[in-house]
């Protein structure tokens, strides 16, 4: 008996429909989310992340309602994020209907909107998004949407946004983002070994090979991942099962 | 039947209402006193911070209706923050006070595992349970929580482990609560809110 490793499906949505690039560009219509969502509930996805990669100002109504859209169709929990900068913005995600909320750039330019998220929705409602890049002989964090560098290290980024109240990490690689060459499993488990929150691992899912990997290696207490579940290549029931099979805690269904 | 939902301006209402309009049952919200006492079965969801949460709980002086209410028999299911609501304190928040239906306190787990306990896990059974009827015994449920009951004597009737044994399933009369989230659970959570809602029925 012990916590399941989890799978999760990622929804990056322009606001309104989930798009598709890759590493962060060439983007496409890949669906509805709220069809998606209604998907993946039912085939085992044990938590969904939805996100705003265009995270506009304007566009801010159009993904309130698709976070509702998206939680009207969920028996498990619901991530969302992309462009919160405040409390309040935080608390229209949340009332929304997701359980928890991501932050990247605001927090890496005010890392102290940890710690009053944290202390006004608790720490487990505070995931903090890294999006890291190889640079040199570590990892360096980037922001918006991966297109800014920061300079600052994404691992001691990840121990520090803990401290300032982040109860979850989920790191990206942009080097294997929308690559399908698997996770980044030094990252991951550098990430994880630098904190005591759990870690999603995002970036470069394939193969069910490539899972067991990162659960392994990096250390992940999940794994995400966004186009081969939306394209079918991966089912998430054959993936949970190939993982039980290989001693991996996971949460069968079905 | 007349199921209410206690609101008090936090915690994860809508998604509890989804759960039970899945099984086809109907809930209202209730923020006041008077309309605490006039119902068949009482929910009290929670996620955030114990000591907010009775604060809330007190501006709005649904305190002592909630505990009248429980009293006199109504059927209360408390949810993740609603369980550790239910103990007389907690870690988190120590001075406020909690409703007090069980006399022990929540404490913070030991960070010998990854904190928040995040995710899902399966149940130890240690006692007959209501709530967990027909619930396949590897079923597992959905937590999110670094505080958590570690002992509630004989109405801790299932445990989970995680950096400690703690209690994930509270039953005593007419008393129930989950630390994980039912309305999160899939189809295992959504067999535990249809078996809260048909022993509250019973006792009409």
């Amino acid at each position: 008996m012990s916590l399941a490793h989890r799978i999760i499906p990622c929804l990056d949505t322009d606001g309104e429909r989930v798009v598709k690039g890759v590493q962060f560009v060439n983007l496409r219509d890949a669906g509805d989310p709220a069809a998606l969502a209604a998907r993946y509930n039912i085939e085992g996805a044990d938590e969904l992340v939805v996100l705003d990669i265009a995270a506009s100002r304007d566009h801010r109504p159009t993904f309130l309602e698709t976070i509702r859209r998206v939680a009207a169709e969920l028996a498990i929990p619901l991530t969302a994020g992309g462009g919160v900068n405040n409390v309040d913005d935080g608390r229209a995600i949340l009332r929304a209907g997701a359980d928890k909320l991501t932050v990247n750039t605001a927090a890496i330019r005010h890392p102290e909107l940890l710690t009053a998220l944290a202390a006004e929705f608790g720490s487990q409602a505070v995931v903090l998004a890294i999006d890291a890049k190889r640079v040199g002989d570590h990892w360096e964090a980037f922001v918006r949407g991966g297109s800014v560098p920061t300079g600052i290290d994404a691992v001691a980024w990840a121990h520090r946004g803990v401290e300032y109240g982040a109860g979850e990490i989920l790191i990206t690689s942009m080097d294997r983002d929308g690559t399908r060459s698997g996770f980044d499993c030094a990252l991951t488990a550098a990430i994880s070994r630098s904190v005591n929150v759990p870690v999603i691992a995002s970036g470069g899912a394939d193969a069910p090979e490539t899972f067991l990997e990162v659960f392994r290696e990096g250390l992940a207490d999940a794994a995400l991942a966004a186009s081969i579940f939306h394209d079918r290549i991966q089912g998430l029931g054959e993936l949970k099962q190939y993982l039980g099979e290989h001693a991996i805690s996971v949460r069968q269904t079905g | 039947m007349n199921i209410a939902l206690v609101e008090y301006g936090a915690g994860n209402l809508p998604s509890v209402e989804r759960a039970l309009a899945r099984l086809g049952l109907e809930s209202r919200r209730a923020s006041t006193p008077e309309a605490l006492g006039s119902c068949d079965a009482l929910i009290l969801p929670g996620v955030g911070h114990f000591g907010a949460l009775m604060r809330s709980l007190g501006e709005r002086s649904l305190v002592k209706p909630l505990r009248d209410a429980v009293a006199s028999g109504v059927p209360l299911l408390g949810i993740c923050l609603g369980l550790q609501a239910m103990f007389a304190a907690s870690d988190e928040a120590v001075g406020d006070a909690g409703l007090g239906l069980f006399p022990q306190k929540v404490s913070a787990l030991p960070p010998t595992d990854r904190l928040p306990h995040m995710g899902w896990n399966q149940l130890r059974r240690v006692r007959p349970s209501r709530l967990l009827d027909g619930v396949p015994s590897d079923a597992y449920f959905y937590f999110a929580h670094s505080y958590a009951a570690l002992d509630a004597g004989e109405a801790g009737v299932a445990l989970c482990d995680h950096s400690a044994s703690f209690v994930a399933v509270l039953e005593r009369e007419n008393v129930f609560a989950t630390q994980f989230h039912p309305e999160k659970s899939g189809p295992a959570g959504a067999q535990v809110l249809s078996n809260f809602v048909r022993r509250a029925g019973e006792k009409q």
